[in-house]
């Protein structure tokens, strides 16, 4: 092994990137064997290169915007055309939203248990009139109570007056093999979101927000614990993430 | 020149992606960059010459409206950045996720030189040569922007998760 150029800083960027031929790459390799520093910032490097995958992956999904589909000029595409275009770009996205950095089969347990649960119960739900909840927010203590005995914790329920909206109310749901608790939430325009809690068997690193959107239902869900959580609503991402930042520091400092 | 132009609306939802991550998650400028791009680059495809690299030459367009953009803004008072406010959520122990709000925010702190760079690699998959050929800046400069994009990055977010750990022991 000879190691006659010393390795930089960009020869690791090149290492990282596969832009190096292969004697350098040997050598770099090499060099990064000998180093348990500059191997775990490597690592490092490639955990937030994914993670940045992650994080913009989901505009490739997108439906393009009217602006784009009604210019003139791409008249030259033929409708059906621009479908099968947006259905690919769709189904490369969803496959690329759901490479996960959570392990498969976590990630499929939570997408089953919970964000399906979770953004169905808020559908059913939140666009209804007459009983959206069981137990109306005017008897708090007793929802709590009631939804604590029942899901052998100590729950509490957000206050999220900051962000506009006020507790509605909560109820009891049978999930997929557990019970939940949903409350719900509504602002002074009547938009409503829902936060669902459950128990599951998650792995611990999984933690971490992660948003799944159906149809108009946005979701964005994390584990803490033995808890899985999933606040729904039909805002915008920006929005559910506040109020969802908003839930885990309650419910992180009582 | 039909086929041509589908090429060029093949990329819209890359170019979207691109925008969006170097504007900072602002989707209205992001689509308006793309928009301003498409449009030069279809009123222009007669300038394309046919076997070189379409997505370079794309990126090209872009990178130039880009900058011009950052001109102008030089001379308006900027709109801070929309993110989330994320600094009392701890990264949950075990394992090192990367925590994705913080990420997205770690990025808006990036200069737009080094955001642009670590973009076309990490995103688009562009080669060192390519994006020194889109920037007209020499490889080595790519490279050097690369490592500080990604040092950058790496201590935003590490060095929050530490400070966050502490406050709560």
């Amino acid at each position: 092994m000879s190691e006659r150029t010393p390795v930089t800083d960009t020869d690791l960027q090149a290492y990282i990137d596969d832009q190096l031929d292969p004697p350098r790459r040997a050598e770099v390799e090499a060099y990064l064997a000998a180093q348990p520093e500059a191997a775990a910032r490597v690592r490092r490097y490639l955990e937030i290169d994914r993670a940045l995958r992650t994080l913009y992956e989901p505009v490739l999904a997108e439906p393009l915007p009217p602006r784009f589909a009604a210019r003139p000029r791409y008249r030259a595409l033929p409708r059906r055309a621009a479908a099968a275009l947006c259905w690919m770009t769709l189904g490369a996205g969803i496959a690329w939203i759901l490479k996960p950095v959570i392990p498969p089969a976590t990630h499929t347990a939570l997408t089953e248990q919970l964000v399906r649960p979770a953004a169905f119960a808020h559908r059913v739900y939140a666009a209804e009139q007459l009983h959206p909840v069981e137990v109306r927010a005017e008897h708090e203590q007793h929802l709590i109570e009631w939804l604590s005995r029942r899901l052998r914790t100590s729950l509490k329920a957000p206050n999220l007056a900051e962000h506009g909206y006020e507790l509605v109310g909560g109820r009891l749901l049978p999930s997929t093999d557990r019970m939940a608790a949903q409350f719900m939430y509504q602002n002074q325009r009547g938009e409503r979101v829902t936060l669902y809690i459950r128990r599951g068997a998650w792995s611990h690193n999984a933690s971490a927000f992660r948003y799944a959107q159906d149809g108009e239902v946005g979701t964005l869900y994390w584990i803490d614990g033995s808890f899985g959580y999933a606040l729904s609503g039909e805002v915008p991402k920006q929005a559910l993430l506040a109020l969802a930042e908003a839930v885990y520091r309650q419910l992180e400092n009582p | 020149m039909p086929d041509l132009e589908q090429q060029v609306i093949a990329y819209i939802p890359r170019l979207r992606r691109y925008a969006r991550a170097l504007l900072r998650g602002d989707a209205g400028a992001a689509d308006d960059l793309v928009q301003d791009c498409l449009e030069r680059a279809l009123g222009r495809l007669a300038l394309w010459r046919r076997g070189t690299d379409l997505q370079a030459w794309l990126f090209t367009i872009m990178h130039n409206l880009y900058v011009n953009q950052l001109r102008r803004a030089h001379h308006t008072p900027a709109l801070a950045p929309l993110t989330p406010e994320t600094e009392d959520v701890s990264s949950p122990p075990g394992g090192n996720p990367v925590f994705l709000p913080e990420l997205e925010r770690a990025m808006t702190l990036l200069p737009p030189e080094q955001r642009e760079v670590l973009l076309m690699v990490v995103l688009e998959g562009l080669s060192y040569r390519q994006v020194s050929a889109i920037l007209g800046i020499p490889a080595g400069t790519v490279m050097s922007r690369l490592a500080r994009a990604r040092e950058g990055l790496r201590r935003a977010l590490d060095g929050e998760t530490q400070a966050v750990l502490r406050r709560i022991k």
